[in-house]
């Protein structure tokens, strides 16, 4: 026991971090600042979360029963910004922290105090964004992709805080970006080239060049609207010679990246997890380099496919009809690798490994549906309805929020220094399963049905698939709550985890203790 | 619509299911290009069946064969360049094969010339407005359905949220063509009968065009967020035969005209204060309340009182008040209403809001005052 405390006080003095509150706010340890980001984005999935349960609860039964119209607006806008800018993007952010400077061996992201402050503005940019929901005449109402004009001439007075969040949201991105970018490039371990780097590292070196590229678009945006708003411009009106459909090609020229913002770290994620517990290398790793690579490519070729209703010429509906096909064959190359990675593997089930598994075929499924909202003709009848709904959630929440658990999951023992409750584990993994396609498959249904996106009532013949809709969401907001008891049981105690507590697992994090100590690879590693 | 026990969800869930085929699939309309679209769906929805289950067969047969609790040792092969060639050029092949069709469908829906009857369909926050082009017939069409039955204080009617009052009326086999805009914000025009969902843009007008087979009557609804009621503004088209639908124009259009004429010589007639505040308060239900609230209140931060503010109760606005209800006013949610109400109309809502919940300025605004506002 005494060695133990002995150990403790030596780790403390050598590490010099201060105490208490001091210790957060003055950071500039990437592995302080990614439990920051990763704390905060669970927070804000929860967050956002209560409101989906708002929007569920109002459409479990036709009529208006809980909320008025306008407030349901404010639901569904504020559940998707807080789900896309507060839980997705921290949540990536936060990993990119923790894990690649330990998976490049590099002793600390290379912008430290970049890093701080990229995330201490993050919950500024939150409060705004919230507080605004209790302004008088209430906050964004507009849908999280705030179409102009109804987002300018016709919105209500807190759009001016709803502009001012997303500015700081874009620009903790944005340098939250640039930093990633800089680590890999300079402080990668000798040896460690770049056709040896983990995909994690490679997906969101891309990713971060994705969201360098985008974010100043959305900034843009959101600035036109603040002084079509406020200062008498006429960039989206068309009675001073602006144009409203150039606000959602503008938008959607940020807003396509972005999904793939939402999605590539995941990539990332699962191609570690697969061969570690199929205890084979992952197949195919140049070609999945190359097929994360051109997504990114013609991520910024496809952006008018959310946009086919708007009354394009038939030329540009058939040039975006065709990208976006495209898109298929390397996120179809990426799950083959994935499926060849497990043949003939020596496969096991743990927990990570479940999310994963899970992963590849909801996400797949999205996928589908994803080829089939590309074709335009269809698209006009599956445009702004249900089915899109579903389709997005399987993408986003299937896919990217599925890839973060397995992430907490494969790398809990090594940020926490425990083992976690693998019963617990399990049973958030078989609810999250069952109670998710109970929310989301009926989706597709009431979509193809014929029920519109974003209306807090409907007719009566949707009133079954609503009903089991929202009963799935009710499951699974609750079955989170499963999931954080879990962290905070890890984070408090457990059974020690060994430093690599994976036998199948590759990689240099594995090669530091469980948990990490707050400095790692201060002399770098040599990469064979 | 009452609450069902849960218990018994997945029952009339299948039961349900068993009697509206129809509703868990996507519409198979009653137009050629709406058929082409379903058959395109169907066969999008089957490659990706086999698809997804050749893969997730793959990986399941993997997951079952393949693991360590069966004492397998991982093979080490980790990449293979013939397969991953093949497995980019098949689906790369697959999709050609489904843009083909895709395209040919694509380029016959963007077709809108030679059109046998034009309709100019423009949304507003939160109506639509048909226009029948070379006929005198235009008219607005809102939401029939009580606002009791939506607040669940009577029962649910059969259409619910799926009704108008005026409704939409084309002639059957005929090439309609559809010129859509907007007002205000962005709506979009869906029927999914007729396979046509097209957005409507303020200050831009886009094309869009229909075939119907058979008569009968075809609902949809806004498809774009628009605001507040988005939720509430349907679309129904009858379908009636060529013989009909002629039979239908002209007596709508011979009704119109005198509607006109007869508004024309009410101009003279003075109303009398109860006249005014009863037709004024159904015309402020039906057209203000959305916004402004049945209580004058409005919503704060959003919608501007009525009650108590200065324009509708000081006697020296009432000039600012007509010209707001006539023209609007620009940059904001309030639309111009002089060509939405009559001018009759119009003189017994704007009376009724300087009279009603409080604002007892004992003024009355006839529609001959409206007539020389119009003419100033």
């Amino acid at each position: 026991m005494s060695t133990v405390v002995d150990d403790h006080n030596h780790e403390a003095h050598h590490d010099h971090k201060p105490s208490g509150i001091t210790r957060w706010l003055f950071t500039t340890n990437h592995k302080d600042i990614g439990s920051m980001y990763l704390w905060f984005s669970l927070i804000m999935f929860f967050v956002g979360g209560a409101m989906a349960m708002v929007i569920r609860a109002e459409l479990f039964q036709p009529g208006l029963q809980l909320v008025e119209p306008q407030f349901f607006n404010q639901m569904t806008t504020v559940h998707g910004l807080v789900m896309i800018f507060g839980a997705v993007m921290p949540a990536f952010t936060g990993l990119a922290n923790w894990m690649v400077p330990m998976m490049i061996g590099a002793p600390d992201m290379a912008l430290p105090r970049m890093n701080n402050w990229s995330f201490w503005i993050l919950p500024f940019a939150f409060v705004i964004l919230l507080s605004s929901l209790f302004m008088e005449g209430g906050g964004p109402d507009f849908g999280w992709t705030f179409y102009a004009p109804l987002s300018t001439t016709y919105s209500n007075d807190s759009t001016a805080l709803f502009v001012f969040a997303v500015h700081i949201m874009g620009i903790s991105s944005i340098m939250g970006a640039i930093n990633v970018i800089v680590t890999i490039i300079n402080m990668r371990a000798p040896g460690m080239t770049y056709m040896k780097m983990p995909l994690f590292v490679w997906t969101w070196l891309i990713t971060a060049f994705l969201l360098i590229a985008v974010m100043p678009v959305l900034a843009g945006a959101v600035t036109m609207v603040l002084t079509d708003k406020y200062f008498g411009t006429s960039f989206f009106n068309a009675a001073g010679g602006g144009d409203p459909v150039m606000f959602q090609h503008i938008f959607w020229f940020f807003g396509h990246p972005e999904v793939y913002i939402m999605i590539l770290p995941s990539f990332g994620i699962i191609s570690a997890i697969i061969p570690t517990f199929s205890r084979k290398k992952l197949f195919g790793y140049s070609s999945m380099v190359y097929a994360t690579a051109s997504i990114a490519i013609l991520s910024f070729l496809v952006w008018a496919h959310h946009m086919f209703t708007t009354g394009m010429p038939v030329f540009a509906e058939l040039f975006f009809m065709y990208c976006t096909m495209l898109i298929a064959v390397p996120t179809g190359v990426k799950v083959f690798n994935w499926v060849a990675t497990m043949w003939r593997g020596a496969i096991s089930f743990e927990v990570p490994m479940l999310f994963a598994l899970a992963f590849v075929i909801l996400f797949t499924i999205g996928g589908f549906s994803g080829v089939m909202l590309a074709m335009t003709p269809v698209d006009f009848q599956y445009h702004d309805t249900y089915f899109v709904v579903a389709h997005f959630h399987y993408v986003l929440v299937t896919g990217a929020i599925f890839s973060v658990m397995a992430a907490s999951y494969y790398w809990l023992p090594k940020w926490t220094g425990h083992m976690y409750d693998t019963t617990l584990a399990r049973l958030h993994f078989w609810c999250s399963l069952i109670s998710v396609n109970v929310l989301f498959f009926p989706m597709h249904f009431a979509g193809l049905a014929g029920m519109p996106r974003r209306i807090p009532d409907y007719a009566v013949q949707f009133a079954d698939i609503n009903q089991i809709t929202s009963i799935g969401g009710f499951a699974f907001g609750l079955s989170q709550l499963l999931f954080l008891w879990l962290v905070i049981k890890c984070a408090r105690g457990g059974e020690k985890a060994t430093a690599k507590p994976w036998d199948g697992a590759e990689g240099l994090e594995w090669t530091v203790p469980s948990p990490a100590p707050y400095h790692t690879f201060e002399t770098p590693p040599k990469v064979e | 619509m009452k609450m069902k026990p849960l218990w018994a969800l997945p029952l009339l869930y299948s039961a349900s299911a068993l009697s509206q085929e129809r509703s868990l699939n996507l519409t198979k309309g009653v137009t050629e290009v709406s058929r082409d679209v379903y058959d395109l769906h169907m066969t999008i929805f089957y490659i990706c069946c086999v698809i997804g289950v050749v893969v997730f067969g793959l990986m399941f047969y993997s997951m079952i064969r393949h693991r360590k609790s069966r004492g397998r040792e991982p093979a080490k092969f980790h990449e293979n360049v013939k397969v991953e060639i093949l497995w980019t050029l098949i689906p790369f092949l697959i999709l050609v094969g489904m843009a083909i069709p895709a395209t040919s469908t694509l380029i016959a829906m963007e077709d809108t010339s030679d059109a046998d009857v034009t309709i100019q369909v423009t949304g507003s926050q939160w109506k639509w407005h048909y226009k029948y082009f070379d006929r005198e017939v235009e008219f607005f069409s809102r939401l029939a359905t009580q606002q009791q039955q939506i607040d669940n204080k009577f029962d649910k009617s059969e259409n619910y949220l799926r009704e108008v009052d005026n409704p939409l009326v084309l002639p059957t086999g005929q090439k309609v063509r559809f010129l859509v805009t907007s007002d205000d914000v962005i709506h979009s025009w869906w029927v999914p009968d007729f396979a046509v969902k097209k957005d409507a843009n303020p200050g831009f007008i886009n094309e869009a065009w229909t075939r119907i087979d058979e008569p009968g009557i075809y609902r949809g609804q806004c498809a774009e967020l628009c605001g507040k009621d988005h939720g509430f503004m349907p679309i129904v088209v009858i379908a009636k035969t060529p013989e009909d639908y002629a039979k239908w124009i002209d007596e709508t259009e011979a009704k119109q005209i005198a509607e006109q004429k007869r508004q024309q010589e009410l101009l003279d007639m003075e109303m009398s204060m109860d006249e005014l505040m009863a037709m004024g308060e159904k015309i402020y239900n039906s057209t203000c309340a959305a916004c402004h609230q049945p209580n004058g209140q409005g919503i704060s931060g959003t919608f501007p009182a009525l009650a108590g503010s200065p324009i509708a109760s000081k006697p020296e606005n009432i000039d600012k008040h007509i010209d707001i209800v006539l023209h609007g006013v620009q940059g904001s949610a309030m639309q111009a209403f002089a060509q939405q109400l009559t001018m009759q109309e119009l003189a017994s809502v704007i009376t009724y809001e300087r009279n009603a919940w409080g604002n007892d300025t004992g003024e009355m605004v006839q529609a001959a005052d409206i007539n020389a506002a119009m003419n100033k």
